[in-house]
């Protein structure tokens, strides 16, 4: 191929190619976990891609927005099915990536020399929340404005910087054109360059060290005489053909969702969200779309009026620490081993509390606090006690992931 | 060693789909009101054409639709462009116009102390059983300044457009044992032109309407869907078989 020559003289066309596809040597022994870091990757494209279709037709003004989405879904050839791709595409980015993040915790990927390809992971996981949140304004619906409205209020908790800074986010004593013209910003240009660019150093630095897998064991210390890891095979084509079949699952069950039940019963689009903004009208509850509810449920557990600053301040600093413990985690797992197959029981129940705790205020996070959804307590009584066991995961993870139990681990894999 | 995922993914995935799907029925309902079924079914056109003749009529005098075009109505429902310009288009001229409505926010005001709501979204925002139970919750009651009121929405401002089809009803309310003003019955003060199941079909009909009105793409996205998930079903086959294929040397 001369035209590869040529590039390759000017470009490291087939370097690239080879190191990062063709020669570029992964675990053979990827389980149903390990499909989600593609399909993180197929939901950015997707979302890119009908968010630049959604931007051609929409109108960052707060007089015209939610008729412009209204145009779109109405006036706008196969508008409708672009908006709900991009509407679903939203919660499932949080699906697919809180089901990538729940494999690293199984299987210890985040462990030492994965460090930072967690770290960078964190980063995206902020960014993408900071990003679904400058986006749900954009409809103009009531409950995007009241959703910004609350959130933004947060801030105010800070003392003596707070009220200014919450009206420096807004660009006005509420949330207004002025809001919306500036979250537009961030949510087309300024957050999606930055997902790209973080994407690619999480790319860089895990193809530097290369996969985890499920018994958490290094495929590099067993070689063949050409220097290839005995116990993995060569991303393209392996990987590339099952991931090809990973991503048609994931897209029937995705384009199910979009062409029968695109509002999800109300958690994908909320029914106040078809009324447009109303600075008059508060909608009865207002909460956010539930990738963000075990956030929200922290918040508002945090009742204690006898603390100093208020209970305000200090909810907003519990919601703050429930997601900077993830940054820890690396450094907080002790354990000989990495994979939960050769861990005890100690990792294996703490994992699964935690696991039903984060669904649980996940879910609690869309109630009103004073009612009784589960059974027996107030529903802002069984967030306290999520709240308490989410800290505990991993506050007391460097004592009890050293006291479990490990068996050890083989050295190859299995 | 399978069988540690498999209890994982029994243990841990299962709650998270199940709370996914389980409580997605009571958010659909939303409020604890005590709703009426509409039963609507979109691909009765008949219905969905006496639907729009009755909002076109009744309430496209006060409410807009302002995200509708008349013409995107007629195309989709089947009214050809005859019926649509001399029975249907009151405040527009041409067929590509949106539907508006010709009374000021001012003289809305003065009139009825609000601007009447646009009703384009109202099946979204509220449910069709909600408009189906509030159009037919109106009762006679001299305390109100328009001398109607509703079960459902108490205090509204919306006299009783279609009194005429139903006839006047005074409603009988008692106190439950906790205290609550419950809707013990109607009594039918003077006839309508429309028998009770005259009046609860006209009303499906204009319910049905405004499920369409609400999202027109309802009518092609279940057909286009099934197709969709027929092409991507054949797609998971053939990726399997391929992945498989490639994967039988690997041990």
């Amino acid at each position: 191929m001369s035209l590869i020559n040529w590039i390759d003289d000017r470009f490291p066309l087939s370097k690239v190619w080879n190191e990062h596809m063709a020669q570029y040597y992964a675990p053979k022994n990827f389980n149903f976990w390990y499909y989600f870091g593609a399909l993180s990757l197929v939901v950015l494209v997707l979302q890119i891609v009908t968010g630049i279709i959604l931007t051609m037709h929409y109108k960052p003004d707060a007089d015209l927005a939610f008729a412009s989405v209204e145009y779109i879904m109405r006036d706008v050839p196969a508008g409708w099915f672009v908006r709900y791709l991009h509407g679903v595409g939203a919660s499932m980015f949080f699906l697919v990536v809180y089901l990538h993040m729940f494999r690293a915790m199984l299987y210890g990927s985040h462990r030492k020399p994965r460090e930072l390809i967690w770290l960078l992971g964190m980063v995206i996981y902020v960014a993408l929340m900071a990003e679904a949140f400058f986006g749900y304004l954009l409809p103009w619906g009531n409950m995007s404005y009241w959703g910004a409205q609350v959130i933004i209020s947060l801030f105010g908790a800070i003392p003596v910087i707070g009220e200014p800074l919450a009206e420096w986010i807004r660009g006005d004593f509420v949330v207004s054109d002025a809001t919306l013209n500036r979250f537009f910003a961030f949510h087309v240009i300024l957050l999606p360059l930055l997902l790209a660019l973080l994407v690619y150093l999480h790319i860089v630095a895990l193809h530097k060290v290369g996969s985890n897998n499920p018994d958490g064991v290094e495929i590099k210390k067993n070689k063949d005489k050409d220097g290839n890891p005995v116990d993995g095979v060569p991303f393209h084509p392996y990987y590339t053909v099952k991931d090809t079949f990973g991503i048609a699952v994931f897209m029937t069950v995705f384009l199910g969702i979009v062409f029968f039940v695109p509002e999800f019963g109300g958690w994908f689009l909320e029914k106040d969200n078809f009324a447009p903004a109303d600075i008059l009208q508060t909608p009865p509850d207002i909460v956010p779309l539930w990738y963000l509810t075990p956030y929200y449920s922290i918040l508002r557990a945090v009742t204690f009026e006898w603390l100093p600053g208020g209970a305000k301040l200090w909810g907003v600093i519990a919601m703050g620490a429930a997601i900077v413990m993830f940054f820890f985690l690396p450094w907080l797992d002790r354990a000989k081993v990495r994979s939960i197959r050769y861990r005890g029981w100690m990792y294996k129940t703490a994992l699964t509390i935690f696991a039903v705790t984060f669904v649980m205020l996940g879910y609690l996070g869309t109630k009103n606090p004073g009612h009784v959804d589960l059974f027996l307590f107030k529903n802002v009584i069984w967030a306290q006690i999520g709240l308490v066991l989410y800290f505990a995961f991993f506050l007391l993870m460097p004592i009890y992931t050293r006291l479990d139990p490990t068996k050890p681990e083989p050295d190859r894999v299995g | 060693m399978t069988m540690t995922i498999k209890t994982l993914i029994k243990r841990l995935l299962l709650p998270v789909l199940c709370m996914l799907w389980a409580p997605a029925g009571i958010a659909a309902g939303g409020g604890n009101e005590n709703l009426d079924s509409a039963y609507i079914n979109l691909s009765d056109k008949v219905s969905l054409r006496n639907g729009a003749h009755t909002f076109v009529n009744y309430c496209l005098s006060c409410h807009e639709a302002s995200y509708m075009r008349y013409e995107r109505m007629a195309d989709d429902l089947g009214i050809d462009r005859e019926t649509l310009k001399r029975d249907m288009m009151f405040a527009a001229d041409k067929p590509g116009e949106l539907m508006t409505v010709n009374m000021s926010d001012e003289d809305a005001k003065a009139w009825f102390g609000v601007v009447p709501p646009d009703l384009s979204l109202t099946a979204r925002s509220r449910g069709p059983d909600w408009i189906y139970t509030y159009l037919r919750g109106f009762y006679r009651d001299e305390g109100t300044s328009t001398g109607w009121n509703n079960t459902l929405y108490p205090n509204v401002a919306m006299p009783h457009v279609l009194y005429q089809w139903e006839g006047m009803r005074k409603a009988n309310f008692e106190t439950s044992p906790n205290g609550a003003k419950v809707l013990a019955g109607y009594d039918q003060l003077s006839p309508g032109t429309m028998s009770a199941q005259e009046y609860d079909s006209a009303i499906r009909d204009l319910t049905n309407f405004m499920v369409y009105l609400a999202e027109p793409a309802k009518l092609v996205r279940y057909r286009i869907g099934f197709w969709v998930m027929v092409f991507m079903l054949v797609f998971v086959g053939l990726s399997y078989l391929l992945k498989k294929e490639y994967w039988r040397d690997v041990h």
